[in-house]
């Protein structure tokens, strides 16, 4: 048997036990997804470009960094939303996901309380 | 020994065992970022100028020493990456091999551009003798931005190992190679959504 023919009854092959083992998606439903996926690209871009241009207002410090955190925040949602299948997902990946986001906020409480501690600042004082 | 579960879902969770792994794996790394962002804040906040005096200069913000088209372009970079990942992952998924690893090469060549403006950046900063020892910004400046890019260079090992020889499992078991791209498509999603982080908070406040 020829090389080109091996190639092509392995290729062959692989369709069939892809076929077998039972894609989740129909390629109709992956083609949907592929739309979507090209919408999310478009609105990110432009999104990056809305970041960058509220930078050159020069908006004062807390208000510049409320608004550049939540188009952080959108951007980062978008991503694991749709690009990391979070939009359906089980739901033992959000019971890790809520945990670990408890621990970071937890974390992050305990920095800024080490800062208030720091610069002076005592509960009922 | 074959790992279990790693093609089916397992009953009980209702997912594989390597998309369980992957997902521990990225809180671990969310952890790990967020002590970094923690320490960012700290930092800044502690401070009582931002980013203040070095090699001689005082600086009032980010972007009149850090380079923000550079950034920007390293933003959209990431961002294209992660879309070409993800669309990879469909062409398995439509059974167009080609396809994907047309994909994949794109996405490994997008990797080694977002370092090699990151390395643009750097030789910028050092040939200004802005090294990190010189401030507390530009401590965690580098810090920040070479974790992650350690994080870059991970998934290029990872992804250049799926375009290679990792790719021989598309012949063997097609539906364990198609989750094996969409486990390595959420590492590098997750360093893409670390980046959108970094962006505005170190180069932009």
């Amino acid at each position: 048997m020829s090389e080109s023919h091996a190639v092509e009854d392995a290729l062959q092959h692989s369709e069939e036990r892809f076929a077998e083992q039972g894609a989740e998606h129909s390629a109709e439903e992956v083609r949907k997804h592929v739309r979507t996926y090209l919408f999310i690209f478009g609105t990110l871009l432009v999104l990056t470009v809305v970041t960058v241009a509220v930078s050159y207002l020069h908006l004062p410090i807390v208000p510049a960094l409320i608004v550049a955190l939540l188009i952080a925040f959108f951007k980062g949602g978008l991503v694991a939303r749709h690009f990391m299948h979070l939009v359906g997902e089980k739901p033992l990946i959000f019971q890790f996901l809520i945990l670990t986001v408890v621990f970071v906020v937890f974390m992050f409480i305990l920095f800024i309380w080490a800062l208030l501690d720091q610069q002076g600042v005592r509960y009922g004082t | 020994m074959e790992i279990p579960y790693t093609v089916q879902p397992r009953p009980d969770t209702g997912v594989t065992n390597s998309k369980v792994g992957i997902w521990l794996f990225l809180a671990s790394e969310i952890m790990l970022f967020g002590g970094l962002f923690s320490a960012y804040v700290f930092l800044r906040l502690g401070a009582p100028e931002w980013p203040g005096s070095m090699a001689g200069h005082d600086y009032t913000s980010a972007s009149e020493i850090l380079s923000v088209p550079l950034a920007a372009l390293n933003t959209v970079i990431l961002i294209a990456s992660s879309m070409t990942i993800v669309m990879a992952w469909a062409s398995l998924m439509l059974k167009n091999f080609s396809r994907y690893k047309m994909y994949m090469g794109i996405t490994i060549a997008l990797s080694f551009g977002f370092l090699l403006v990151k390395g643009f950046e750097y030789a910028s900063k050092f040939e200004h003798g802005l090294f990190p020892s010189e401030s507390t910004f530009l401590g965690i400046y580098f810090v920040l931005t070479g974790i992650h890019a350690v994080h870059v260079i991970g998934g290029i090992v990872v992804n250049s190992y799926f375009l290679g020889p990792g790719s021989k499992m598309w012949k063997t078991n097609p539906q364990q190679f198609t989750n094996r791209i969409e486990i390595a498509g959420l590492y590098w999603h997750f360093v893409d959504i670390v980046w959108i982080f970094l962006f505005p908070t170190i180069y932009l406040l």
